[in-house]
């Protein structure tokens, strides 16, 4: 190999160290508060919700295994952002707020499928329907009792 | 040394998300990394040879969701061929951005890549242009002394009802060595979870833990010649695995359509992701500072 072509590779590893640097930091915030906290419109996006999607009923609202299985679900995949008892995270608004309590369960179901993207909120629709309403059911037990035991 | 940096960054993440990852392992769906998350995955392909001596390809994948719309990721590749070497083929840079914020009846995703592999790379990732089984019987000494630099396009089309997901991916590749021409591919895909709904207890063998499916992909030829002839064509069926022990595990066996194709590829892989990792980086820069 000449030295011509070792520069060259050196070169690019570093351009490619440097340009994998850029995303990782990215959207991460210098501030240990978190941004939602002083974000007047962090849930302006319930107010979007088409009135077709808001009249929507919870299917699984009777079923009594609809909160323990979407806390377990909200464990997963939602809790890292928006904190273990849905009291808000670093990144994730809280959930126990009034206008998620507030909100129809239809309204927090369109929510979870369409997230809020610019807003860091990924789209959830890769969870199937019921999933998606086991959560609901979950988000909404939250008014009134504790985190129930998965 | 970048690899000793992540893994000591990863190795202190007690945060772990748990994956509900797609069984796909050529064709992409629309769903990006969730932001902050670094999924490290492992992916091996056993293809027989006609010709030639059978293979095990092999990629490790670092992928990181930067934003709720971009993805981006860094693939290091290598393979064994069989009474033959062992030898490293090259990485690739993905992105992948997500085009429109909210779900609609179809979803696109822009994929742009670049690839700087050797001739001897056989994890057939893509297949596109004339790739054939008879590129891939080529002695490894020969085989490696040819560089690719190519630059990759994808259009992701993705759509999830009722528990299905069909995704279309339509490729266009430009190696930028030489005069080649621009290539062209697909891959297309469906699958769903086994259950829709979740348990209300965990457990590991559970329906909605696995996700089945299947896979078809292929070359359509390039500029100057498109088409299905003198190109590879498989079928695929795929499984996933999706543990609550935060592991994805992934298997497919492959069957080449015509004479063009490898008879049988064989591709298992196995993922982690690890959630919260940009914010610990973030952190490991602020406590340096004054």
């Amino acid at each position: 190999m000449t030295p011509g072509v070792k520069i060259y590779r050196v070169i690019l590893l570093a351009a490619a160290i440097g340009a994998l640097s850029i995303p990782l930091l990215c959207g991460q915030k210098g501030s240990s508060a978190p941004a939602w906290k002083n974000d007047a419109n962090v849930y302006a996006e319930l107010t979007k919700a088409p009135k077709k999607a808001v009249a929507r009923r919870n299917p699984l609202a009777e079923d009594p295994d609809a909160v323990g299985a979407g806390a377990n679900l909200f464990d997963e995949h939602c809790a890292e952002c928006h904190g273990e008892m849905a009291e808000g995270g670093r990144k994730g608004p809280s959930l126990r707020a009034d206008p998620v309590q507030q909100a129809s369960p239809g309204t927090l179901f369109w929510i979870l499928t369409n997230g809020v993207v610019r807003r860091g909120m990924p789209v959830w629709s890769k969870l199937p329907e019921p999933q998606r309403w086991q959560l609901v059911s979950y988000l909404k037990s939250l008014h009134s009792a504790e985190k129930p035991q998965p | 040394m970048a690899y000793s940096v992540i893994l000591a960054v990863v190795a202190g993440s007690g945060s772990l998300a748990h994956a509900q990852e797609s069984p796909y392992i050529v064709t992409y769906d629309h769903y990006l990394e969730e932001p902050g998350s670094l999924e490290v995955e492992y992916f091996s392909t056993f293809g027989t040879q006609r010709e030639g001596n059978d293979f095990h390809a092999f990629w490790t994948e670092f992928e990181y969701g930067a934003t709720a719309w971009w993805t981006t990721e860094i693939y290091f590749d290598g393979q064994t061929t069989f009474n033959d070497s062992t030898i490293f083929t090259g990485f690739r840079l993905e992105n992948r951005f997500r085009l429109l914020q909210r779900e609609h009846w179809i979803n696109p995703v822009l994929y742009i890549e670049y690839e700087q592999t050797s001739g001897a790379d056989k994890i057939l990732k893509e297949v596109e242009g004339h790739d054939v089984e008879s590129d891939y019987a080529v002695p490894n000494a020969i085989a490696r002394k040819e560089h690719d630099h190519e630059l990759e396009s994808k259009l992701l089309l993705s759509k999830t009802f009722n528990g299905w997901n069909v995704a279309e991916n339509t490729i266009a590749t430009k190696n930028l060595t030489g005069g080649n021409p621009w290539e062209f591919g697909y891959a297309i895909g469906a699958s769903r979870p086994l259950g829709l709904k979740a348990s209300a207890h965990r457990c590991n063998l559970c329906r909605e833990n696995f996700i089945a499916g299947i896979e078809m992909y292929g070359g359509l030829g390039d500029r100057y010649s498109f088409g299905l002839h003198d190109t590879s064509q498989y079928v695929a069926p795929v499984v996933a695995w999706n543990l609550p022990s935060d592991w994805t595990l992934r298997l497919s066996p492959g069957f080449g359509l015509n004479d063009d194709s490898h008879r049988f590829l064989l591709r298992w892989g196995v993922s982690r992701e690890f959630s919260g990792f940009g914010e610990m980086v973030a952190r490991v820069f602020r406590s340096r500072e004054p």
